[in-house]
């Protein structure tokens, strides 16, 4: 009865002395065999700086540029606020009005598809079918989706509008989506363990656990949307994208700049408040 | 009455996690289930939540098949099955009231319980339970604010509120400290039987099984190998149970090599208790 403890204790000595004995040590290589991981690390730098020498670098045109951009950085360093006050608060107000409706159609679509991309909830048609929804979404820049929209509902903030719901949807389900995925399974399986419906467990056991990233990436989104709502106008989707693109067509840089500026101020803002509202949500 | 027939349940990887468990516990029969890790403890109280499905088999509850059930009425039998979870399980950001009342969950409409808008007689017991287990001054703080034996505390009164007819408590102790273990062992088993209800609780303490259960079911690798009195567990049993160890000597061995900090961990600090 007695040999088993001794076989332990003595177990432990033996490890205790080859502890002390081995003095040497590296951490493992991530790839182990030596070989290809040089090899690797050389072919990357060969093709580094092949790709680098094929880069087709015009001096004198950027010694003639430098000028041309100096003027640029200048017409900036002159902010225009009141020239074009009328254009820019309208276009600004557009702007908002667009952002603001994009992100809450996007929130409120996002959700159900958030839930029906999470493997742990969904059954497998569903899953597939919500995943393809976010993938279309992402695979496309917003100006495309914008010039799209476009050409289907004409010039104006409804394209715009739909062109960033959309993309939202890609975005703020995708990134719910994992994280639901990712939830403490014990909390929600308690949940389900004292009878409760599948609506319940959902509000009871899931949406308390992914509410604070909800809310973080929502109020993230918001910012994203805005900025983009500058950069959809480029193409006639509407907002202050369409006031700076004007701006720009007639060479009125302070214009721009004064537009620019506010931009920052908004999004920076929004940056503010948004980070303040989510350490209120941990 | 609980009456588990030739259960079965293998896992798709091909293991066998339980292999022809019959046991019947009666009702207001406290049972504590021991073996050691893997031996199928968890995945049996699984199998009789429907948490997991097991393969083959029966479990009867009060005279109904529940391998058998379909979704609606497995949720309303589920709510006589009160579970406690070995990591306490709490929704840790819902307040303690709250995860409480979720032992309600299965009795009340969903725009009720969206609404956190339960029964008054529902929030009478809550704050009932609170207090008995000592927590009613935290109905409003955040279970993630609590500590270790608090949650567990919350844990076992979310299960009472369900009215439930057996409690399935997996590994209770596991994470906490041996005085809050004791205070939780002894709090569960007190309430079983004021309340007159069955459980099985799965531990692998084997000192805690003798000290708070009146009947212990010994399983390895899937099989029930001892089922019995708790004073009946000897050295050999433990060995039939968990692999054969030196069961007796803990303590004379621990004041042989007064240097040695190795021993077999565990049991000694409570067999010291009983002594």
């Amino acid at each position: 009865m007695n040999d088993i403890p001794e076989n332990t204790q003595k177990l432990g000595v033996t490890k205790m002395e080859t502890a002390a004995f081995s003095e040497n040590w590296s951490p493992p290589p991530f790839i182990k065999n030596p070989l290809l991981r040089w090899g690797l690390l050389l072919t990357f730098i060969l093709y580094l700086s092949l790709s680098i020498g094929s880069l087709d670098v015009n001096w004198e045109r950027i010694y003639v540029g430098l000028d041309r951009g100096a003027k640029f950085v200048y017409g900036f360093m002159n902010p225009n606020f009141s020239g074009r006050w009328t254009d820019i608060s309208e276009g600004i107000i557009e702007s908002l009005i667009m952002t603001v409706t994009s992100t809450a159609i996007g929130i409120i679509i996002s959700i159900p598809i958030g839930f029906g991309a999470a493997r742990n909830l969904a059954p497998l048609p569903v899953y597939l079918f919500c995943r393809s929804i976010i993938a279309l979404s992402r695979s496309f820049q917003e100006i495309i989706i914008a010039i799209l929209f476009v050409a289907i509902f004409g010039f104006g903030p409804l394209a715009g509008v739909l062109t960033l719901s959309f993309a939202t949807i890609g975005f703020l389900s995708k990134l719910l989506a994992e994280d639901i995925e990712s939830i403490d399974k014990n909390q929600a399986e308690a949940v389900k363990a004292t009878g409760s419906s599948w609506w319940q467990w959902l509000n009871y056991g899931i949406q308390p656990q992914v509410m604070p990233r909800l809310i973080g990436l929502s109020l993230y989104r918001f910012d994203i949307n805005f900025r983009e709502s500058a950069v959809v106008g480029l193409v006639g989707a509407g907002g202050i994208g369409a006031t700076l693109n004007t701006a720009f067509d007639r060479y009125e840089y302070d214009t721009a700049a004064a537009i620019l500026i506010i931009i920052i101020g908004i999004v920076m803002l929004s940056e503010y408040i948004s980070g303040y509202i989510r350490a209120g949500v941990q | 009455m609980l009456e588990i027939k030739q259960l079965v349940k293998k896992y798709q990887t091909g293991d066998l996690a339980i292999d022809r468990v019959d046991l019947t516990v009666e009702n207001g029969q406290v049972i504590a289930l021991i073996g050691p890790s893997g031996a199928g403890k968890s995945t049996l109280i699984r199998c009789v939540n429907r948490l997991e499905n097991s393969t083959s088999g029966e479990i009867w509850l009060n005279g109904e098949n529940i391998v058998k059930m379909r979704s609606g009425k497995l949720r309303r039998t589920r709510r006589s099955m009160g579970m406690i979870f070995q990591e306490y399980a709490l929704v840790e950001r819902l307040t303690v009231m709250e995860n409480v009342l979720s032992g309600r969950l299965g009795y009340v409409g969903f725009w009720r319980s969206f609404l956190r808008k339960f029964p008054q007689s529902d929030i009478g017991a809550a704050f009932g339970l609170l207090a008995k287990v000592g927590l009613d001054t935290m109905a409003n703080k955040r279970a993630d604010e609590l500590s270790g034996g608090q949650r567990q505390r919350v844990g076992i009164a979310r299960a009472l509120i369900q009215k439930p007819d057996i409690l399935l408590v997996d590994e209770p102790t596991a994470s906490l400290d041996p005085k809050t273990s004791r205070q939780i062992m002894r709090l569960i088993t007190e309430l079983c039987e004021e309340n007159k209800l069955a459980a099985i609780i799965n531990i692998h303490d084997v000192a805690l099984a003798q000290m708070y259960a009146e009947r212990i079911v010994g399983l390895r690798e899937g099989r029930i190998v001892y089922d019995g009195n708790p004073d009946d567990l000897k050295p050999n049993v433990l060995s039939e149970i968990y692999g054969k160890e030196d069961w007796t000597n803990v303590r004379k061995q621990k004041t042989k090599n007064k240097n040695s900090i190795k021993e077999i961990p565990n049991t000694d600090e409570h067999m010291e208790e009983m002594q």
